[in-house]
C-alpha cells in the first residue's frame, strides 16, 4: 500500500510531477476521445467542417493574394498550394492554441471537483485540433491531384515541422491558459493573438517576399522572424514545395528558439500557478 | 490491522476574503493600478479590504483503515474544504496530510458529464475522471447499467435525461469505484429517496470489504446508519471526535440549545452596515426564550441588531429565508410582500419580531440566512446565520402527525362535500 503513499503540504513541489502525469493518461486519453466525439455532435456535414473551413479559406487567399493582389508565389508551384502549406499548419496552431488556451476556464468544473494534474487538460486540446489538421490534409492530397504536382522527399521530414507547431502551440496555450484562470483579460487577448498572428504570418504570402524585400530594413526581418509560426510555416513550405522555396536558415533557427522558450516559459508558469487554480477559477 | 490511514497534522487553510468584490478573478489592469499605486504610496497602503478568513483552522485527526468517518457541522463549518484538500484539489495553507492508499474522491455526482454524450460513453468518460482506468470500467460497464437502471436510454444523450436518471447513472459510475479511501460529501442529498438507501446500501458494502470512507452529510439519519465515528467541525475546527451517535448528539444540541444565536462575531456577510444582526432568540408569544419552535404552536423569532450610534433607520427591509438539511428553499417572509415595512426605527430600538402563528414546518433542523436593506441600500446579508430546531407538534389538533417522507410543510385546510350536498 506505501507506493500510494501522499504527503499532502503547502508549498512543497511534487517530485513526482511527471510520473503522476503519466499514471493519468488514461484520463488525458478520454478528454481528448471527449472532445473529439462532440465536437461535431448535432452538426449534419459533421467531420467535413475540419477540410471545409481550411479550404475556403485557402481559395479565397488564393484570389485575393495572387490574383488580385498579384503577389508572387516561390518557383512555379500553384500559389493555391503555395497558401495551403500555409494555412494548414497555421490553422493547426490557432485551434491548437487558443482550445488550449481555453480550456482550464472550460473545464473549471472538473478543476475544481477533481485532483489530476492539471497539464493534462490543455494537452489533450492539442490532439483535438491534431487530428483536425491529419484530417485537413486531404486538401493539400487533393491539391496535388489537381494540380498533377509531385512533391520531393522532404515532405517525409514534415512530422518534424509538425512537432515544431505543436511545441509552439503548447508553449503559449499553456502560458496563457494559466493566466486565463487569473486574469480573464485573455479571453480577450486569445481571438486578438490568433487574428492578428494571420497577418504577420506568411499565411498568404509567402517569407521570401519578406526577406528578399529590399526596401525592408535586416531589423525589421528579424523582428519578422522572432514569430515562431514564420519558422513553422517556412519549414512546411521547404518539406512540401521542394526546391521551389529556400529555408532562410537564421530566422529558421530564431524560430524554434522561441518556440522552445515559450515550452519551457509555458510550463513553469503553470506549474508555478497550478496549486491555485481551484482556488481562484 | 487497524493501521492509521490519514493522518492530518495542524492542516489550517486560509482565504484571502476582497470586500466589495463580487468577482472572485481580478482583471490584469486592476492589478496593474494596484500594483503601480502601491508602488508610489509605499508606506501607509495598509489595504483594508483585503481580510484573512480561515476556513480551517489547526485541524487534526487520524483514520484508521477500515474506518467509516462521518464529518458533520453547519454549513460554512469547513467540511468541504477538509475533502477538497484530502482529494488534493486545493492546497493547504499549514499543517500536514499523510494519506496511505489509493484515494478517491466523490465530491460531487456526475462530475464531468457531457450532455451532448451519450450514457455509455458518459460511463467511460465520468469513470476515468473518478480515476478506473479503461479496463476497470469495461469489467463493470454491465454492473454498473444495471445498478442505474437506465438500459434502455444508454445510447440517448444524457441531456434528454430526467433528473433522476442522470443522477441514478452518475452515482452508479461512482459506486463501482474501489480505492482504498474514499471520500464523499453530500451526495445523497439528490435522487428520490429509494435510490438514496440503494446508495447508503452499496457505500456500506463498500466498508464491509475494508475500505476507509470519509463522509460529509446533513443527513443525520445517513451519518447514523453508515458512519461508525464522526468528527463534529465548527467554524473550522474539530469540536469534538468519536462514537458517531454521541457526535451527533452533541451536535444537534450544540446548533439548537444555544437558543440566542450570536451572530456578532460573524464574518461572512455583507452590506453597509447601517444594522447588523447580532443575535436571534425563538420566543414564545408570551416571550419565553425557546430551545426549539414547534409545529403548530405560534412562534416569535426575535431579530437583534447593531447600528450605526445616532444615525436614524429608515425604510427598513427585513427578510428571512429557510433552508431544510439538504440545502433545498423551503419558504421565504419577507415585510415587502406584508407591506410591513418599518418607515423609521426608534433611536433606542435594535431589535425587531416576526410572528408566525401555528409555526407550519415539520420537525427538523432549518437553516436561515438574514436579508436587511435600509433606505434601499444592502445593509447587511448573512447567508446561514443559523439553525432553527423545530419538534413535532400537534398541528392539525387531532393529536396525529403528517408521516415523515411527507414534505415538510404543513398548512391549514379542509375536507368537505360541496355545498349541494
Amino acid at each position: 500500500m506505501s507506493k500510494h503513499k501522499i504527503i499532502i503540504e503547502p508549498g512543497t513541489e511534487n517530485s513526482n510531477y511527471w510520473r503522476d502525469l503519466w499514471n493519468y493518461r488514461g484520463l488525458f486519453y478520454f478528454l481528448a476521445w471527449r472532445d473529439i466525439l462532440v465536437r461535431y455532435k448535432q452538426t449534419v456535414i459533421g467531420i467535413l467542417w475540419s477540410v471545409l473551413r481550411p479550404f475556403v479559406t485557402i481559395v479565397v487567399f488564393t484570389i485575393v493574394f495572387n490574383k488580385l493582389g498579384g503577389f508572387p508565389q516561390d518557383g512555379d508551384v500553384p500559389y493555391a498550394i503555395m497558401v495551403c502549406a500555409g494555412m494548414l499548419p497555421w490553422q493547426f496552431f490557432s485551434s491548437a492554441f487558443s482550445e488550449s488556451a481555453n480550456s482550464l476556464i472550460a473545464n473549471s468544473n472538473l478543476l475544481t471537483k477533481v485532483y489530476f494534474p492539471r497539464l493534462i487538460v490543455p494537452a489533450s486540446t492539442v490532439i483535438v485540433s491534431l487530428i483536425d489538421f491529419l484530417i485537413s490534409f486531404v486538401i493539400l492530397i487533393g491539391l496535388f491531384v489537381w494540380y498533377q504536382y509531385v512533391p520531393d522527399w522532404k515532405i517525409l521530414l514534415l512530422p518534424l515541422f509538425l512537432l515544431l507547431a505543436m511545441i509552439t502551440a503548447m508553449g503559449t496555450g499553456l502560458f496563457i491558459a494559466a493566466l486565463n484562470v487569473k486574469y480573464r483579460d485573455f479571453r480577450y487577448v486569445i481571438p486578438f493573438i490568433v487574428q492578428f498572428g494571420l497577418y504577420i504570418s506568411p499565411v498568404g504570402f509567402s517569407s521570401s517576399m519578406i526577406y528578399n524585400h529590399e526596401n525592408i530594413p535586416q531589423y525589421l526581418k528579424y523582428l519578422y522572424s522572432l514569430n515562431p509560426m514564420v519558422g513553422v510555416i517556412d519549414g512546411f513550405r521547404w518539406c512540401i514545395l521542394g526546391d521551389n522555396t529556400a529555408l532562410n536558415i537564421s530566422g529558421f533557427i530564431l524560430s524554434i528558439i522561441i518556440s522552445i522558450l515559450f515550452l519551457f516559459l509555458g510550463i513553469w508558469y503553470f506549474r508555478k500557478t497550478e496549486k491555485s487554480f481551484a482556488d481562484v477559477i | 490491522m487497524s493501521n492509521t490511514v490519514i493522518k492530518i497534522e495542524n492542516l489550517s487553510k486560509s482565504y484571502l476574503l476582497k470586500h466589495q468584490q463580487t468577482e472572485r478573478y481580478s482583471t490584469l489592469s486592476e492589478t496593474l493600478v494596484k500594483k503601480t499605486r502601491s508602488v508610489f504610496n509605499s508606506k501607509n497602503s495598509s489595504n483594508k479590504t483585503v481580510e484573512e478568513f480561515w476556513a480551517l483552522n489547526d485541524v487534526s485527526f487520524d483514520v484508521k483503515q477500515g474506518e467509516r468517518v462521518g464529518i458533520i457541522g453547519r454549513n460554512g463549518a469547513g467540511k468541504s474544504t477538509l475533502l477538497k484538500i484530502l482529494s488534493r484539489i486545493v492546497a493547504p495553507t499549514k499543517g500536514r496530510i499523510t494519506i496511505d492508499g489509493r484515494v478517491a474522491s466523490l465530491l460531487e455526482v456526475g462530475t464531468g458529464f457531457h450532455p451532448e454524450l451519450s450514457g455509455r460513453e458518459n460511463i467511460f468518460l465520468n469513470g476515468s475522471i473518478l480515476g478506473m482506468n479503461k479496463q476497470e470500467i469495461q469489467r463493470k460497464f454491465d454492473e454498473i447499467v444495471a445498478f442505474s437502471e437506465v438500459e434502455r436510454f444508454l445510447d440517448t444523450p444524457v441531456k434528454r435525461y430526467s433528473s433522476g436518471m442522470y443522477v441514478r447513472l452518475a452515482f452508479a459510475v461512482a459506486a463501482h469505484l474501489e480505492p482504498e479511501i474514499l471520500i464523499v460529501d453530500e451526495v445523497l442529498a439528490v435522487g428520490d429517496a429509494e435510490f438514496q438507501r440503494k446508495c447508503l446500501g452499496k457505500m456500506k458494502d463498500v466498508s464491509g470489504e475494508g475500505r476507509t470512507v470519509l463522509f460529509v452529510s446533513h443527513n443525520m439519519a445517513a451519518i447514523q446508519n453508515l458512519c461508525d465515528k464522526a468528527v463534529y467541525m465548527k467554524r473550522g475546527e474539530v469540536q469534538m471526535i468519536g462514537d458517531s451517535e454521541k457526535v451527533i448528539s452533541t451536535y444537534l444540541k450544540g446548533s439548537s440549545a444555544n437558543a440566542e444565536m450570536n451572530l456578532a462575531d460573524r464574518n461572512d456577510r455583507s452590506g453597509n452596515s447601517a444594522i447588523r444582526f447580532s443575535s436571534v432568540e425563538l420566543k414564545d408569544t408570551s416571550g419565553n426564550i425557546l430551545a426549539a419552535f414547534q409545529s403548530g404552536k405560534d412562534a416569535v423569532l426575535n431579530l437583534k441588531f447593531d447600528r450605526i450610534k445616532g444615525k436614524e433607520i429608515k425604510n427598513l427591509h427585513i427578510a428571512v429565508a429557510f433552508d431544510d438539511e439538504f440545502g433545498q428553499r423551503i419558504s421565504h417572509m419577507n415585510n415587502e410582500i406584508t407591506n410591513e415595512i418599518f418607515n423609521s426605527i426608534p433611536d433606542d430600538c435594535n431589535e425587531v419580531e416576526v410572528h408566525i402563528p401555528r409555526f407550519p414546518f415539520k420537525h427538523g433542523l432549518y437553516t436561515f440566512s438574514l436579508y436587511a436593506t435600509v433606505n434601499g441600500e444592502l445593509a447587511d446579508w448573512l447567508n446561514e446565520a443559523g439553525t432553527i430546531d423545530v419538534e413535532s407538534g400537534d398541528f392539525y389538533n387531532t393529536g396525529k402527525q403528517l408521516p415523515d417522507g411527507q414534505g415538510k410543510f404543513l398548512f391549514q385546510y379542509n375536507f368537505k362535500l360541496p355545498s349541494k350536498f
